[in-house]
């Protein structure tokens, strides 16, 4: 309880209405359970975003102090983005020029990524275990839809596709992002990218005891985005008829105005 | 100064947009022309989406295009039941590019046809124009008299059934090509966002053989209508008109074609055209360039959005 009260005073120093996000859960006997808190649950992104980071705090509960002390607990936490089919394509040259050519289409994958352990998840766990769990870039899973022939450029475009998001700012890591900063509270950043989408992100919080997997927790968080921008973009999505309607009479009056301002007589 | 552009989603440098539109609207206002197969490519280079500039692109030349309209309007040098004909064609060539351009960009091949259809288009426009230009301007320097085909010269064309009378042109000729000219703009209107005015005027000087005095306002009436149904349609189906960026082209361009005609009215004919065919000529190097280099990087991501 002392620990739990502890947290509490650190998650209430950063913003009151986390207060009502700490998970009360009973301890279950003797097995490690984990705690974690955001210090909020909706982000509101602004025009002029340029990326920020997230911190989340958690503790470890009825640890095993003497494994805790040589560092044998790691924990990893994640931030999905909202999930869709990815078309990754590659282009040939057919007759001197460059073509797209072959495609693979992935089912349903996090539109942004990021994530933040003590140390690097390969050293972390084994890789069946990390594939098995989908923690990381290399290991998130990427299940190809329809027919892909023998299936032997399945990793090539696999590998390009974690290349491309990386390269974009949309899937990030960071293998010093979570800090322990008592024997049992850590402290995680997570860095939202400038053109993170929209929608119902999950953060993921996940504790490893001398590389096994112990247990997890969940917690959703709202990105949302904000200003003439996002109204604009609602309106084109929600509202196309509309929308279409509204760009030909702004283009009507801009063209029909500066004929009359401009004219001789 | 950045600005975000909501629909392009990415943020670029509100000057270069407004010199852009300024630049285009200028040469626009200079040479006749609506603009669009400028300002399109030009947009492409800026790494705007294709998708996203082809749309705009159709939304632009609305604005660029009225103030035309209204004077021919005005001044009733338009032929109106032509021109209804060629709208029809167009309307009915604009659902048809709209359903190609969907197509083509769930497969991916999208880009490319825009790309393929702009190299083809500005390099033989482009050609021709300088072409044609520098052996004016040759025929000038020698003082001989311009040799042009007289309008009313019969033609395959004429020979087509299912004629109408115009009384406006004063001609009789058969609604088939011209419902087919439309179609033909039609498609080109929304698969590359232009108003097809660089096409059209020649094709029915030299094709229908219709009077010059009622052919630009004739066709201005066409591009018009069919524009602002691609703008729409596009919004409709493809979400991919962003506004912000049109209406930063716009305002630009309008203004610029104040200042090109007056400038445009003090040069030469020839000398314009061999300019134009110039620089046509070589938006459509570029293009093709583009097309032919390896590129940096052989795989793309679609994830969702615009692509």
């Amino acid at each position: 309880m002392r620990r739990f009260l502890h947290l509490l005073a650190i998650v209430l120093c950063l913003s009151t209405p986390a207060l009502a996000q700490i998970p009360l859960g009973p301890a279950q006997g003797d097995k490690e359970s984990l705690q974690i808190g955001a210090s909020t649950h909706e982000i509101a992104i602004t025009s002029d975003f340029r990326g920020a980071d997230l911190t989340i705090f958690g503790s470890v509960d009825n640890a095993d102090q003497l494994l805790l002390a040589i560092g044998q607990y790691d924990i990893v936490v994640t931030l999905e983005g909202p999930k869709s089919d990815a078309t990754v394509r590659r282009k040939e040259r057919l007759f001197g020029i460059w073509v797209n050519r072959r495609s693979m289409t992935f089912e349903q994958v996090p539109r942004s990524y990021s994530l933040s352990s003590t140390r690097a998840v390969d050293t972390i766990a084994t890789p069946e275990e990390l594939n098995d769990l989908a923690i990381g870039i290399d290991h998130m899973r990427l299940v190809p839809i329809g027919y892909i022939g023998d299936g032997s450029s399945l990793g090539e475009f696999r590998q390009a596709f974690r290349q491309s998001m990386q390269s974009s700012g949309l899937y990030q890591r960071d293998p010093s992002g979570v800090r322990f900063v008592s024997p049992t509270l850590f402290r995680a950043s997570l860095r939202l990218p400038a053109n993170i989408p929209h929608g119902v992100h999950t953060v993921r919080a996940m504790l490893f005891k001398s590389g096994e997997f112990v247990t997890e927790k969940d917690l959703k968080l709202r990105v949302i985005k904000t200003g003439i921008e996002q109204t604009i973009t609602d309106a084109a999505h929600e509202q196309p008829v509309y929308y279409g309607f509204f760009a030909v009479l702004l283009a009507v009056i801009t063209g029909w105005s500066a004929s009359v301002l401009f004219r001789k007589d | 100064m950045t600005i975000y552009l909501p629909i392009a989603e990415l943020s670029v440098n509100i000057f270069i947009i407004l010199g852009m539109g300024a630049a285009v609207g200028f040469l626009s206002g200079m040479f006749g022309v609506g603009g669009g197969f400028l300002i399109t490519p030009l947009l492409i280079f800026y790494n705007i989406p294709p998708v996203v500039a082809v749309a705009t692109g159709a939304n632009q030349v609305v604005a660029s295009s009225i103030s035309g309209a209204i004077t021919h309007f005005r001044r009733g040098s338009l032929d109106i039941k032509l021109g209804t004909m060629l709208l029809i064609g167009g309307l009915a060539g604009a659902t048809v590019g709209i359903w190609i351009f969907s197509l083509l960009r769930s497969m991916g091949q999208l880009d490319l046809l825009i790309s393929l259809l702009y190299v083809i288009f500005l390099g033989s426009v482009g050609g021709l124009m300088l072409w044609e230009s520098l052996n004016a301007m040759r025929r000038a320097a020698r003082n001989e008299a311009v040799a042009l085909k007289k309008p009313g010269q019969h033609n395959w064309v004429h020979r087509l059934p299912m004629k109408m009378r115009f009384k406006k042109s004063k001609i009789y000729l058969s609604v088939i090509p011209i419902i087919a000219l439309g179609f033909a703009i039609g498609i080109l209107t929304s698969v590359m966002g232009v108003g097809g005015g660089f096409i059209m005027v020649p094709a029915m000087i030299y094709l229908l053989r219709i009077p010059t005095n009622v052919v630009v306002g004739t066709s201005l009436f066409q591009i018009i209508f069919v524009t602002a149904y691609t703008t729409v349609i596009q919004a409709t189906t493809n979400y991919s008109v962003d506004i912000v960026l049109a209406f930063i082209l716009m305002a630009a361009g309008v203004i610029g074609a104040q200042y090109g005609v007056r400038v445009g009215q003090r040069l030469r004919g020839e000398q314009l055209r061999a300019l134009l065919g110039l620089l046509v000529l070589a938006v459509g190097i570029r293009l093709a360039v583009a097309l032919v280099v390896t590129p940096s990087d052989l795989y793309s991501v679609v994830v969702g959005g615009m692509g």
